[in-house]
This record gives structure tokens, C-alpha cells and sequence, in this order.
């Protein structure tokens, strides 16, 4: 072995992942003869997180409670309602939690315990949601982290972590820039980042989609 | 358990580095290992708890070692190897040497849509009334079982308030083990920084978990 491949901070070099390609065909392989999976089902799986499923459904959730204060009431009452009204269901769905930030107060979400994220609405999470950096730092050092999502927050805004310990998914609805006023919804969607609706990012100006 | 995934509070694991224009699978096996993961999980052998138990029973050095779906391809060949489907020759040959176990159904393609448009609500009834109410003064316990639980270490024996009141749930200490769902009511308790952090802890930090009854104490 080279002294490359004992940098530990490198879980992506080429030979770690050709011994996993090998070892997940194999596996694959193996249950398809076992007649334990259908390797179509897979496909549909794939494609349903590759193309169906991913955080736009979460902006348009989002874009709707800024433009809407009934469904931002009812957000915040049932999320989970409120969600499925928009035709988002589904597995890592099933109990949503929606969080407001506001002038005092900044929602971060993060699974210390391993990679629980609202998959309805913002699709399969990150590499840096579920690695143990993220998972360790976000209940301690929380501002420490937005800074290396380019986020500083003013030293008097408080910050609420969300430990997603349970079955409840959570979802951050980010303050609605200003300068939005006349945008209709399809517009306010596109401010809408995945980040933001995690707490590692804010929502984006008018300004910066231009 | 106290094992490798608990990581809230950890330190060295080093900057966040988010990677932009992230694509959701790094390489060709990472979509194959989320879709074997789901459709095994289809058998309706285990449950989620049982799962994740078996991520957090891989030794710590092999865990922390692993990228994210190293961990579920490890998880899952344990359980198949538990649960009768594969001998770990087969794993470790990649040969179909025994017939196993049969599966109570096997997740076909046409069927994908509606497995995962249904999910699998964790929600159950409970008989009791819920022990605690918003504003209620609680302490968790200082519990560190062998077995599975959602407790995570840095918020055991700390002291905080109920905020909100969440349904009836499968606890997972047990229904990762076989014992039944034994559904429990879940609260979200928040504490403050410096409960669980000490001295010097942001004043401006606050941080919540979703906690299950039999986690928490009155104060």
C-alpha cells in the first residue's frame, strides 16, 4: 500500500471503492440468484432519488408558507398535513416537523446518531449531513459550523439545534428575504436552497439568482 | 449502545467541507447499495431499529474507517447472515451455496412506487396518558444500555424542559431486539448549552431531543 492510502481524512480514493463496486456486485449478484431482490427494483429505487425525489418538493413547501399564511399556520401546526397536501409522502416522511426561523432565532438540524433527514422533501441527504464531522460539531459548535457554510449570523442571534433522535423529520423554513414581495411563488421557490432548509444556509436574495 | 455512531459533542473529526453541486451518489455502487438496502429491508424481516443497531454494532475503528453506505453494505450482510437469508460463506464468496431463508415478499420493480410513496409510519396509540406536559421540568436518565437506544450520550443526566408533547411511538430499545414495538409517548426536551456543555458554552445555544418516556424523569 502506498502512503496514500492511509490518509484518513480520504474515504474516496480509487482503490477503497473499487473493493466496495466488487463487493456490492457481488452481494447483488448473489441475491438476484437467491431470488431475494429484483435488480429492476433497484433501478426504480435509484431513479426515484436520482429524478423524482429532492429539495425542490422542500422550496415549494417553503415558497408556499412565506406566500401563504394559512398554510404557513398549518405547517407549523401539522407539518405533516400541511406537507402531504402538496402531494409529498413518503418514506422519511411519514412525521414531519417544520421550524420557523426568525429575527432571534436560527434552527439548525442535524442526526447525531446517524443520517435521519426528511427525504419527501429535500431527497437523500449530503455526504457532509451523515460524516462525523457534521454529526459531532453541530450541537456543540454550531456557529463554528455555519462558518464553513459561509453563514455568520449576528453574535446576538440565538441558535436552536435540532437532534433528530426520534422519528420526526425536520424541516427549516427559512426567513423570507426581503425585496420579495411582488415574487410569486414559483419565484420564491428558486431562493429556496437546500442548505437553508437544513440551517446551513439562509435563503437567497433576488440579487444572487441574477 | 455506546458504540461509534454516537457522535453529538465528539472532537478531531475535523472541518465540515461541504462539497458543491454535490451529485447524490459518488460512485456506481452507492446506488446499488441504497436500493439492496431498501429492497432487503422490504423482506419485512427487521425493522429500522434492527438496522440501525447493526450500523452501530460494526466496530468503531471499522465505522469511523467506513464512507456512509460502506456502513449500510456492513449493516446489511449482518442481517442477512442473522436473519438466515445468506451463510457468511455466501457473503464472503459472492456464491449462491444454500437456499436460506424465504422472505415474506420480495420488493418487485412495478411495486417500488408504492413502497416508497407508503413509507412506514413509526406513530402507534398508547394507552397511558402522557406522563409529562409542555413546561414540565425533566431530567434524562443516565442510561447506558448495551443494546440499541436513541438517547445520545452527550444528553444523559442533564437537565431540561418539555417543549412539546409528540404522539405515541415504537420504542426503539426494544424493537431493535425483537421485544415488540411497546409504543411510548416521545416529548422534545430542550436544554440549554451550558446544561450540556459547561462552562464557557455558547448562552446564545440551545439544543433539543426527541426523547421517549422511559428516557426522562420529573425534576
Amino acid at each position: 500500500m502506498s502512503g496514500h492510502h492511509h490518509d484518513h481524512d480520504d474515504h474516496h480514493h480509487d482503490n477503497h471503492y473499487s473493493d466496495m463496486q466488487a463487493r456490492v456486485k457481488a452481494l447483488e449478484t448473489l441475491l438476484t440468484e437467491k431470488g431475494l431482490i429484483d435488480p429492476g427494483a433497484i433501478d426504480a429505487i435509484v431513479e426515484t432519488y436520482e429524478t423524482k425525489v429532492g429539495p425542490r418538493n422542500g422550496a415549494r413547501v417553503v415558497a408556499k408558507a412565506w406566500a401563504d399564511q394559512n398554510f404557513a399556520e398549518w405547517l407549523k401546526r401539522d407539518a405533516t398535513a400541511a406537507i402531504t397536501s402538496l402531494g409529498y409522502t413518503g418514506r422519511q416522511g411519514e412525521h414531519m416537523r417544520a421550524v420557523f426561523n426568525t429575527p432571534e432565532t436560527h434552527n439548525l438540524v442535524v442526526c447525531t446518531l446517524c443520517s435521519c433527514y426528511p427525504w419527501s422533501v429535500l431527497g437523500l441527504p449530503p455526504v457532509w449531513y451523515k460524516a462525523p464531522a457534521y454529526r459531532s460539531r453541530a450541537v456543540i459548535d454550531p456557529r463554528g459550523v455555519l462558518a464553513e457554510f459561509g453563514v455568520t449570523l449576528p453574535e446576538t442571534m440565538g441558535i436552536r439545534v435540532w437532534d433528530s433522535t426520534a422519528e420526526l423529520r425536520y424541516l427549516v423554513v427559512p426567513q423570507r428575504p426581503a425585496d420579495t414581495e411582488g415574487l410569486a411563488e414559483e419565484a420564491l421557490a428558486n431562493l429556496v436552497t437546500r442548505d437553508s432548509m437544513i440551517g446551513t444556509g439562509l435563503a437567497l436574495s433576488p440579487e444572487a439568482l441574477r | 449502545m455506546n458504540g461509534p455512531h454516537d457522535l453529538g459533542g465528539q472532537m478531531g473529526f475535523g472541518l465540515v467541507a461541504p462539497e458543491k453541486d454535490e451529485p447524490y451518489f459518488h460512485a456506481e455502487w452507492e446506488k446499488r447499495a441504497l436500493g439492496i438496502t431498501l429492497s432487503c429491508g422490504a423482506f419485512g424481516a427487521w425493522t429500522i431499529d434492527e438496522s440501525r443497531h447493526a450500523r452501530e454494532s460494526i466496530p468503531p475503528a471499522n465505522y469511523l474507517a467506513a464512507s456512509y453506505y460502506e456502513i449500510w453494505i456492513r449493516g446489511i450482510e449482518m442481517l442477512l447472515e442473522r436473519h438466515g437469508f445468506a451463510t457468511g460463506q455466501e457473503l464472503a464468496t459472492g456464491r449462491h451455496l444454500e437456499q436460506g431463508h424465504a422472505p415474506k415478499r420480495v420488493l418487485k420493480s412495478e411495486m417500488v412506487d408504492a413502497v416508497l410513496a407508503r413509507g412506514g409510519p413509526c406513530d402507534r396509540p398508547v394507552a397511558t396518558v402522557p406522563k409529562f406536559a409542555i413546561g414540565d421540568r425533566v431530567r434524562t436518565k443516565n442510561l447506558n444500555p448495551a443494546g440499541h437506544t436513541r438517547l445520545p450520550r452527550y444528553a444523559r443526566a442533564k437537565a431540561g424542559v418539555v417543549e412539546a408533547v409528540q404522539g405515541g411511538f415504537v420504542f426503539p430499545d426494544d424493537n431493535a431486539h425483537g421485544r415488540g414495538e411497546n409504543p411510548q409517548w416521545v416529548y422534545t426536551v430542550i436544554f440549554t448549552a451550558a446544561e450540556i456543555w459547561g462552562e464557557g458554552a455558547d448562552p446564545t445555544l440551545t439544543v433539543s431531543i426527541d426523547g421517549w418516556e422511559s428516557y426522562l424523569e420529573r425534576l
